[in-house]
């Protein structure tokens, strides 16, 4: 797919990639071998209909080819953005064994924004059925959940906590990867659809599960994700200049701090070490190359091959200039301290971080070699601002007030896998609350399959 | 929407809010905080619980006008509206059992010192309170504070108001006179919350401190709000803001609050200008 020329989009938060004319996206199309069994349907978590909506598309009816998709996707233009394709639907193209596996991602991402900028009809409300379901959480799971019951009849309300509905897609993912625009847009699709949205509502807090039951919902959906940030626990760490990957993308996207003329005060510029390999770990990275860093550096303590992030991302980050120090590992955060002064501003911040350098070892219990410290290979390397991206646990206001919800030590709620049902009668749980920090694509699933449950156990009550 | 139904101003810095929110007033106690936004493209800012009224709907916000935010909120007038109220946040000040109890306040920080000591009175307890303020000007709510407190000390920096010195000089003498109080509850700036713990160790009487750092969502998502306790790493926001006094590292906690500093000064340096040019059209 075209992408930006790296040096231009490394300075701004506009779209990498720029998208599919409707001529490429249908000599993509065209390459659909349009298989009997479709086994690209089996790598979709939620189930698309690839081959239908792949159909509709070679008679060139983007806009029928958009309803195929919503009929088991609430978050098309999302998904054609951040799903990992190359592992799911594309993963299992019959194209890809010789060749180039057809990109769905990019032609499901071409049907949406061709709806999004082209449909002006107001959608077909579904018939109420006088039920009443609540729905925690705005992020993939909520959304998906809400629109799947709603399209079923139920009157939903998603309660979120912030000041904007989309969860991870509004704080985490950045504008670039993601545009914020998207996520509004297809907020408002699900608004249409009559899903009533309650943001500033903290569960847990301003209203508890059992509140809600009172209130007259009859089922429950937990999509509270896992927001809750991890430290690594060295020294240092409460330096000025040491953020968690949720804070710097936080304050960047939900806050806006990317906008020059934004209220949220944010460190730009320098030298910036992301520790961490994932996928936060490139958006992090690569929004600190927007903010104007001069070097960024991803410092991960395995290799490039086990790299937990989308190869993508890598690529991405890797062409805009971002440098990996892979095998490495930070043992210290170092502060600057004036021994003459006191009162010096600059004491207290980040001036570097002693790094170890790691081998790869014996094999862990998830078969990936185990990373081991090199004795007495530490160095100190320059930095004056630090991102720990080393993953996040679930939040854990919703266990600590909900009594009955069982969860495991790690603080996931416990579900049933196949319906997404709680130790707690009525309530049902999906996306990373569950699973810890996975992907948006997962969580749709979950949410679709929670869905699918509460109808039955509402129906069958 | 959030509509503001009273506003007072306490004194030339310090505002007095009502906002009406019903679902934060119908669960807000005393020691939790709410995040608002005074408009669409605003910070987020904690601030903590002055007071609520539970059949009106409304909670109370105390606020010095400190930085481009409270400015933004200072100038909003009655029947005006703020953009979002969300709360409440954290965990409600531990007043349980509590027979006797000495609350510090030290300036703004008496604002929410106030609805503890409240609290306390009103559960039987014998309430001791200390209120600091730099000036005669600067008092707020000496009138609040007599009415839930068997003894009230009020001291300024300059003497022009009560007695002259800082809290921690009328604490030492009531520790060292044999009070026994269960708690002494600390609400102010950092330094003085620091004093006040310094003060009390000697004696080992029990200190509870509320710690009110730079956060941005307040439910456990950023971690800006970190702090050192005991050794371990905590968030004001889910797990505080109430802590033990003896075991919050005050320095960490003093040096990662200048974090954003000169940009906040710059800011406010902008919006007063903005508000400068404003008023000369």
């Amino acid at each position: 797919m075209p992408t930006r020329d790296p040096k231009e989009r490394a300075r701004d938060f506009f779209e990498v990639t720029t998208g599919y004319t409707m001529e490429m996206a249908l000599n993509e199309a065209a390459r659909c071998l349009d298989c009997k069994n479709s086994p690209c349907v089996s790598g979709c978590p939620v189930g698309v209909h690839i081959p239908d909506f792949i159909r509709e598309l070679k008679k060139g009816d983007a806009e029928s080819a958009y309803r195929v998709i919503s009929l088991s996707s609430s978050l098309p233009a999302v998904c054609g953005r951040v799903c990992p394709q190359e592992s799911q639907c594309e993963s299992k193209c019959v194209r890809g064994i010789k060749n180039e596996p057809v990109a769905i991602g990019r032609l499901e991402r071409f049907v949406a924004d061709y709806h999004n900028e082209n449909c002006t009809e107001a959608p077909v409300l579904p018939e109420k059925n006088g039920h009443k379901v609540a729905v925690v959480g705005s992020g993939p799971s909520g959304l998906t959940c809400a629109g799947d019951l709603a399209r079923k009849g139920y009157e939903v309300t998603v309660f979120e906590a912030l000041h904007e509905a989309g969860g991870v897609l509004i704080y985490g993912i950045p504008e670039f990867r993601l545009p914020k625009a998207i996520v509004k847009k297809e907020v408002e699709t699900l608004k249409a659809l009559g899903v009533k949205i309650e943001k500033n509502t903290v569960v847990g807090r301003t209203i508890t599960v059992d509140e809600l039951f009172e209130e007259g919902y009859e089922a429950i959906f937990l999509g509270s994700g896992a927001g809750l940030p991890r430290f690594m626990g060295i020294p240092g760490e409460q330096l000025k200049g040491v953020f968690s990957a949720n804070e710097y993308l936080t304050r960047t996207n939900l806050m806006k701090a990317y906008k020059q003329d934004s209220a949220t005060p944010m460190i730009r510029g320098g030298k910036v070490a992301v520790v961490g390999g994932g996928n936060v770990a490139m958006d992090a990275a690569r929004t600190a190359l927007r903010l104007g860093a001069e070097e960024v550096y991803i410092v991960y303590r395995r290799s490039m091959d086990e790299l937990p992030a989308r190869k993508e991302e890598v690529e991405h980050a890797i062409e805009e200039g971002v440098k990996f120090y892979l095998l490495q590992n930070p043992v210290e955060i170092l502060g600057y301290q004036n021994p003459d002064d006191r009162r010096d501003p600059q004491n207290g911040w980040v001036k570097g971080m002693k790094v170890i350098r790691m081998e790869l070892g014996e094999p862990d219990e998830k078969g990936r070699r185990r990373p081991v410290e090199i004795p007495g290979s530490e160095y100190e390397l320059e930095v004056d601002t630090v991102i720990m991206s080393i993953g996040t646990s679930p939040n854990p206001l919703l266990k600590q007030t909900t009594p009955g919800l069982e969860t495991t030590r790690h603080g996931c709620i416990v579900v049933k896998e196949e319906d997404c049902s709680t130790s707690k009668q009525g309530v049902y749980a999906g996306g990373d609350a569950v699973t810890g920090a996975a992907t948006v694509i997962l969580a749709m699933g979950a949410g679709k399959s929670a869905a699918k449950a509460m109808d039955e156990y509402i129906t069958n009550k | 929407m959030y509509r503001i139904v009273r506003k007072k101003r306490l004194n030339p810095t310090v505002t007095m809010m009502d906002i009406e929110a019903p679902a934060v007033a119908r669960k807000a106690q005393a020691g939790q905080f709410i995040i608002l936004r005074v408009n669409e493209e605003g910070e987020r800012i904690p601030l903590t619980v002055a007071g609520f009224d539970r059949d009106e709907g409304t909670v109370k916000i105390i606020f010095q006008v400190v930085g481009a935010t409270t400015m933004l909120l200072d100038r909003k007038e009655e029947g005006e509206y703020i953009t979002d109220f969300v709360g409440p946040l954290g965990v409600p000040t531990h007043t349980e059992g509590m027979k006797k109890v000495c609350v510090v306040g030290g300036g703004v920080g008496c604002a929410i010192a106030l609805p503890v000591a409240q609290k306390l009175s009103a559960q039987g307890c014998e309430v001791h309170s200390i209120v600091g303020f730099r000036e005669k000007d600067l008092v707020i709510l000496q009138e609040e504070f007599e009415a839930c407190s068997a003894k009230l000390t009020l001291m300024t920096d300059d003497g022009s108001c009560g007695r002259k010195g800082l809290v921690t000089e009328p604490l030492k003498e009531a520790l060292e006179a044999g009070e026994d109080y269960d708690c002494i509850i600390a609400i102010g700036p950092l330094v003085m919350m620091k004093f006040v713990v310094a003060t009390a160790k000697p004696f080992g009487t029990k200190i509870v401190v509320s710690m009110n750092p730079v956060m941005i969502d307040g439910t456990g998502m950023c971690g800006g709000c970190r702090l050192t306790v005991g050794g371990v790493t905590k968030f004001a926001c889910v797990d505080g803001p109430d802590f033990d006094g003896y075991l919050v590292d005050f320095d960490e906690a003093i040096s990662r609050s200048a974090q954003y500093r000169e940009m906040e000064t710059a800011a406010r340096e902008k919006t007063c200008n903005l508000f400068k040019k404003e008023g000369a059209n």
